[in-house]
């Protein structure tokens, strides 16, 4: 009886969402047909729906997926391999922070895309290549969250932790700090994945591989099938609110568990 | 066994202008293993740095600490402390908080547990075995860290001022459940805390502090049978002597 009462409380907390998105795209669909009527313009929903079908059939969008995700993983696997033991020794060493700091404070403003030219070069078109513009762009939040989260590592934790056996470095990191850091860690990772999902895109227009969701995105630009770009638009939204949301409910639920309540 | 002996231990400070601020100095006192000591003193004493050396998170600058003759340096399992502030572990359920020690010794999960069970027991929290820090009260928090400082068996428990942040109701009950426990487990303890009241209803000897710089006063033994009543006539005698003895004789002069 709950649950249905909790269903239906659902529906209607979200029906203004809906309505608005049905709304939209009743207004999208009349403008394009009555008043811009030029497809090229602006495709209508229809043929934007036509054009994922058929983009489905080919197969085509399901390896754009795969490569696409492909250049996400390695860049993201990159960032995160670089970005958290460097935000760790420079959290919790000050001779890592000073020897670090002044080079990272150097390289950080780069915009990630102004990178393109040398992964070309360094990597050719691989999908390495495409990974190291967004490694670029998702190694620095990581690495500036973990490093904040373990400045911030309450004293009387580690304190605590030596009174009952827990003295070394290696054993107060792995212990104390990185449980005490993870919700600022957490929020890094969080953080880099929205930032390399747009380097994504950026990385793969410049030609850096041939398939992927921004390659195709471009590609069907120039041969001026608009109704299949916003396809590839559409799904690099709809992948990236999935890959937030995977952040949002599975990893805090799973990981962070333990701040449900505390006010920090 | 938990015989305590402190040797001529002095401590000091450099201040920004450089000369040195003496926190304190050639402190000696003794206490006897299953002694239950409350070291009284207001704020800015030194009590709460004598307990950290004791303690091995600080280091003296010069004397020594011996525990059954033998020197210390550092921490050591023998030495358990319950912090004033929260300590818990917070991504940490109550078991694993009260485990953490021996989890640090390498002992297998099922043996921790068993072991943790107990304490967890001893402190009356069974049901709130598998909660977060975040999920207990203030009162509750505080007997974790006693049973989490416990359960490594220690023969020296140290506490600073524990109980300082509960409301007094709280803190009166934490203070019959804490000589219960120390009935049962007989440990050596050292206490600290500014209040008279508190030393009193605890302590079997009450060692007073005067501050600036941080030296013992008087050592004052309470002859009270236990449990002692609060609200008592003798109770209230010796709690006036203690306070007549502090602004006599143990206040700045």
């Amino acid at each position: 009886m709950s649950t249905i009462t909790g269903k239906a409380q659902r529906v209607s907390e979200h029906w203004p969402g809906i309505l608005a998105i049905v709304l939209a795209l009743a207004v999208w669909q009349i403008y394009a047909i009555f008043i811009i009527k030029n497809p090229f313009l602006l495709p209508g929903p229809l043929d934007v729906l036509n054009a994922f079908v058929s983009l489905l059939q080919e197969g085509r969008l399901l390896i754009d997926f795969r490569v696409s995700l492909t250049h996400f993983a390695i860049g993201l696997g990159a960032a995160l391999l670089a970005g958290i033991p460097i935000g760790i020794a420079m959290g919790w060493n000050s001779r890592a922070d000073e020897f670090f700091n002044p080079l990272i404070e150097i390289l950080r403003p780069i915009p990630p895309l102004a990178w393109i030219p040398f992964a070309i070069i360094w990597f050719g078109f691989t999908p390495v290549s495409a990974g190291f513009v967004i490694f670029m762009g998702a190694v620095f939040p990581i690495l500036i969250n973990t490093y904040t989260g373990f400045r911030g590592v309450p004293r009387i934790f580690v304190e605590a932790g030596r009174m009952l056996g827990c003295t070394g470095t290696w054993s107060q990191i792995r212990h104390i700090a990185f449980p005490a850091a993870l919700p600022s860690v957490i929020s890094g990772v969080r953080i880099a994945t929205g930032v390399g999902w747009m380097c994504l895109v950026a990385a793969e227009l410049f030609g850096v591989s041939n398939n992927g969701l921004g390659k195709d995105l471009w590609f069907f630009y120039d041969i001026h099938q608009m109704d299949s770009v916003v396809v590839f638009m559409l799904l690099l939204g709809l992948i990236g609110l999935v890959i937030d949301m995977i952040f949002r409910y599975y990893i805090e639920g799973r990981f962070l568990k333990w701040r449900t309540g505390e006010v920090a | 066994m938990g015989g305590l002996e402190i040797r001529n231990l002095s401590q000091s400070f450099a201040r920004d202008d450089g000369s040195r601020l003496v926190v304190l100095e050639n402190i000696s006192l003794e206490v006897a293993d299953k002694e239950f000591v409350c070291i009284l003193g207001s704020s800015g004493c030194g009590k709460t740095t004598l307990l950290r050396m004791i303690a091995g998170l600080d280091t003296a600058e010069s004397g020594a600490i011996l525990l059954d003759g033998k020197e210390m340096h550092g921490t050591s399992d023998k030495v358990g402390m319950v912090f004033q502030e929260y300590s818990l572990f917070p991504w940490r359920t109550v078991i694993d908080n009260i485990a953490f020690g021996l989890e640090m010794q390498g002992m297998k999960k099922e043996e921790r547990y068993r072991v943790a069970e107990e304490y967890l027991q001893l402190v009356n929290l069974a049901q709130f075995r598998d909660s977060y820090p975040s999920q207990l009260s203030g009162g509750m928090r505080q007997r974790v860290a006693v049973a989490r400082a416990l359960a490594l068996d220690p023969s020296v428990l140290l506490m600073d001022e524990p109980f300082g942040a509960l409301d007094a109701q709280t803190r009166n009950m934490l203070q019959t459940e804490l000589l219960e426990i120390w009935e049962k487990t007989k440990k050596t303890v050292i206490f600290i805390t500014h209040s008279v009241d508190e030393a009193v209803f605890l302590a079997d000897r009450i060692v007073v502090m005067t501050p600036r710089p941080g030296r013992v006063c008087r050592i004052f033994p309470v002859d009270l049978p236990r449990p002692r009543d609060r609200t008592g006539p003798k109770f209230a005698e010796v709690r006036r002597e203690v306070l007549d003895l502090i602004s006599q004789k143990c206040s700045i002069q």
